[in-house]
């Protein structure tokens, strides 16, 4: 790595959406056969200047070479035409063709087209660098890996020679991230540059050979990783010291809140998405659950909270003195009263608990309206939550009255969390809290979390971060295909060890 | 006993228009446009082709019209109809985005008007007894057939009995099912109408395949009106004699699964079915006659249930079918 050639220069790149500057005169080197890991918060303009790359912006300032040679990229044809490929976040495939049949589309080869011949081809790439990947397979019928596994030898087959992945293991296991690691190396050994675009500090140390820090659309440095440290790159990340555990008081007192047995649910095409699930939530407890994304954890919180017809099975809930009281059959109203409450942040945020067209006041309402007597809306008490939310939570927001959409994605998330929080809940069921959410608002809403576990709330936290729900969670509820492969104790629990629990029941086999 | 050899060319005959239909519509429905201005096409392609053929023999003495232009002047005028209907359909749903559904119904009112008032002053013109235009000299060179058909019995009734655009319709449906499935082409198309983003990604132009396949569709359907008017109806164009084939042409869409090539066994069923009554023996009871026209869109309805029941991936509608592409939108 001592001669090193770039690749690709961006000089001085700046680029602005109304009076929002995405990018402000970025310097960046990306070397030939090495894996550089573009590092920021969100927001801070690192998936911008990778589109710029990629050909979907177009940078209002500044120029980019690729091997010593000034190009103008125009539109994703252009990135190709320059050997630069792309994988974003949202995979762009067409569902109902197979592998072999996305991977030529759009390809303007000579002749006719021979989908043997192109399979043989992906088959020879895919030996080349140790994919696994049957080129007959329809889309619709891959798990996420291999969805990403077609997009990278999409742009391998186009004779892509610098690519840029956006987040590729915000979807995957551990043991799928190894395998994708694995790969990548290869691909670097094989000559190709590889960016990956990542908040993940673990990622950068594993992964990467040198890493790039933006904040705030700026280019703050680079270093090589071997000679930087988790700490070193957090403080460059956020700008200032910040202390990177997250805290985990033991459990007070923990008494059973909630007791979920033998529940089946299934769902409107029939199948079967939670299969015998049986576990029990305690007051003054974080009970994590961990799984593949779409393995039954937002069936199970729905259950809970009365939005899904149950199969079979039974969910008690405790009140303080022990009483126990079935949940199924009531409805979501009922449920609520009870104190249980529901955060779930779907994928696109909005989707569940917030009306994107009206403002935080309005949407802190939704929780209150059937409250008092008078036919007339009581305003006054939602505004002042409102505005104690956005005081406690530090809500990026020009007012009150702001509509919710117009909210960046984790102000979004803060409104949600911080109203189901108000509500005094007994018990807290929130899913993909921190989706998306940059270092410092992710450990917000953790504190946030904690204290209502210190108040004995019993908390059911969905995460996807194995990580967090290792150093947050007492104890660890893992889901795999809607059954439950086991409960694990969250302080002596190994990462491995729940990554297999979450792609088999029963975890580990033999010779793994 | 069933007279199965004087059944089969009825049912074939009255599934040629239905194929035609379909096989355009199955084309447009593959690029994300739901046409359910079809029956309007239809009728627009069947009228325009009359035009043709009147003028052309309202100028030239029955005795000197010659083949290629009695053929080629109602083929020309119904494609020039039918692909006027499609581009104002494009023009309306891709370009300004309007809603295809009502874009739709509104070009078959549109079309049906077309038809019937360019039909009523035909037939004013010819100052003729009955409400309809007789155009026999032009259908006796479509409904030519081969000299020696009439001489193979049974099988020259089953296989030889048909105009030359009977026989065109089933290539073209063959040729459309080669197409989409198997070429490049064909790739993008179905790529444009499942995901218009990801086709567009891939550098794939989304308005040019729309306007391509929509307007290639509508001229394949047009001719289906014109198959109707000048080789089924004998030449003979009366106002609303076509009947509800165009709809039913779009059920044939859904009944096929979207593939051309299975519409040309599926259109003869319907239009077996369509004419089953005739040979059934009802006696006088008109209403069991109607029971009995009811039979294609019954099985439609039913290969409707049996289709979602086995949520195929393949045998569902294209993904992005009915929506309107923006590309700037999230």
């Amino acid at each position: 790595m001592e001669n090193k050639v770039a690749a690709v220069k961006m000089r001085n790149i700046t680029k602005t959406f109304g009076n929002i500057t995405a990018n402000d005169k970025v310097w960046l080197d990306i070397y030939k056969g090495e894996i550089l890991a573009l590092l920021g918060e969100n927001g801070s303009g690192k998936t911008t200047l990778m589109n710029m790359l990629s050909g979907i912006y177009f940078p209002d300032e500044g120029q980019i070479f690729i091997n010593g040679r000034e190009v103008v990229i125009r539109s994703p044809k252009d990135a190709f035409d320059n050997g630069i490929g792309m994988i974003h976040q949202h995979f762009k495939l067409v569902d109902v063709l197979s592998a072999a049949e996305n991977i030529v589309l759009g390809l303007r080869e000579k002749g006719k087209l021979d989908l043997n011949a192109v399979s043989k081809r992906i088959t020879e790439l895919c030996e080349k660098y140790g994919f696994d990947l049957d080129p007959k397979q329809k889309i619709y019928d891959m798990s996420v890996s291999q969805k990403q596994t077609v997009e990278i030898v999409k742009l391998l087959y186009r004779g892509a020679d610098i690519l840029i992945l956006d987040e590729p293991t915000a979807v995957l296991t551990p043991q799928e991230t190894d395998k994708l690691f694995a790969v990548l190396r290869n691909m670097r050994d094989a000559g190709k540059t590889i960016v990956i675009i990542t908040h993940k500090l673990n990622e950068v140390e594993e992964l990467s050979d040198r890493v790039a820090i933006l904040r705030r659309g700026r280019f703050v440095g680079d270093m090589k990783t071997s000679e930087s440290n988790a700490a070193e790159l957090t403080n460059m990340l956020v700008g200032h010291p910040v202390t990177l555990s997250i805290e985990r008081p033991e459990p007070k007192d923990p008494k059973k809140k909630i007791e979920v047995k033998h529940l089946s649910v299934r769902n409107i095409d029939g199948i079967l998405k939670l299969d015998d699930v049986s576990f029990e939530a305690r007051s003054g407890e974080i009970l994590g659950i961990a799984g593949i994304s779409g393995c039954g954890q937002k069936e199970l919180l729905e259950a809970i909270a009365g939005l899904q017809t149950v199969e079979s099975g039974s969910i008690t809930y405790y009140d303080e003195n022990g009483n126990p009281e079935e949940l199924i059959g009531k409805d979501p109203l009922e449920i609520m009263e009870l104190g249980v409450s529901l955060s779930f942040v779907p994928e696109d945020r909005l989707g569940m608990g917030l009306v994107g067209n009206m403002d935080i006041s309005e949407n802190m309402m939704l929780r209150s309206f059937r409250h008092g007597k008078s036919p007339f809306l009581n305003r006054k008490n939602p505004y002042a939550l409102a505005g104690k939310i956005i005081k406690d939570l530090d809500v990026n927001t020009p007012g009150i009255n702001t509509q919710v959409r117009k909210l960046s994605g984790g102000n979004v998330q803060k409104v949600l969390v911080g109203r189901e929080i108000a509500l005094a809940p007994k018990v807290l069921l929130t899913a993909y809290a921190v989706r998306g959410l940059d270092i410092n608002s992710s450990y917000t809403i953790y504190d946030l979390i904690n204290k209502q576990k210190e108040k004995g709330v019993a908390v059911i936290y969905v995460g996807e971060d194995l990580d967090v729900l290792l150093e947050l969670s007492d104890r660890i509820l893992v889901l795999c295909g809607g059954k439950v492969s086991g409960i694990v104790d969250g302080r002596s629990a190994q990462k491995r060890e729940v990554g297999l629990m979450m792609t088999r029941v029963g975890g580990a086999k033999d010779g793994e | 006993m069933f007279d199965l050899v004087s059944f089969i060319p009825r049912a074939v005959v009255q599934s040629i228009p239905l194929l035609y239909g379909s096989c355009g519509e199955t084309l447009t429905e593959k690029s994300g446009n739901l046409n359910l201005g079809i029956p309007g096409v239809m009728y627009t392609g069947g009228i325009c082709g009359v035009i043709g053929a009147f003028l052309y023999e309202q100028a030239v003495p029955a005795a000197e019209m010659k083949a290629v232009f009695a053929i080629g002047v109602p083929l020309l005028c119904s494609l020039l109809g039918s692909l006027i209907m499609g581009l104002i359909y494009c023009f309306l749903t891709v370009t300004l985005r309007a809603n295809q559904n009502v874009t739709g119904l509104a070009i078959t009112t549109f079309g049906i008007g077309i038809g019937n008032f360019f039909g009523g002053s035909l037939i004013k013109l010819t100052k003729s007894e009955v409400p309809s235009i007789a155009l026999s000299a032009t259908h006796k060179y479509f409904a030519a057939q081969l000299p020696f058909a009439k001489d193979l019995g049974w099988f020259g009734k089953i296989f030889l009995s048909y105009g030359f655009m009977a026989y065109a319709a089933i290539i073209i449906a063959f040729i459309t099912a080669y197409i989409i499935k198997k070429t490049r082409v064909g790739l993008e198309l179905r790529a444009v109408g499942e995901n218009p983003k990801t086709a567009d990604a891939a550098g794939i132009n989304v308005s040019r395949y729309k306007y391509g396949a929509t307007c290639i569709g509508s001229m394949i359907a047009g001719l289906g009106g014109l198959y109707y008017v000048m080789d089924y109806a004998c030449g003979v164009w009366s106002n609303d004699a076509f009947g509800d084939r165009g709809w039913l042409a779009i059920a044939l869409v859904i009944f096929t699964v979207w593939r051309p090539n299975v519409g040309v066994p599926a259109s003869i069923l319907f239009g077996g079915l369509y004419i089953l009554y005739l040979f059934i023996p009802t006696g006088m009871l008109l209403s069991v006659k109607e029971l009995y026209k009811m039979l294609p869109y019954l099985v439609t309805l039913i290969v409707l249930v049996l289709t979602s029941m086995r949520n195929k991936r393949e045998s569902q509608p294209p993904e992005a079918l009915g929506l309107s592409y923006f590309r700037e939108e999230r």
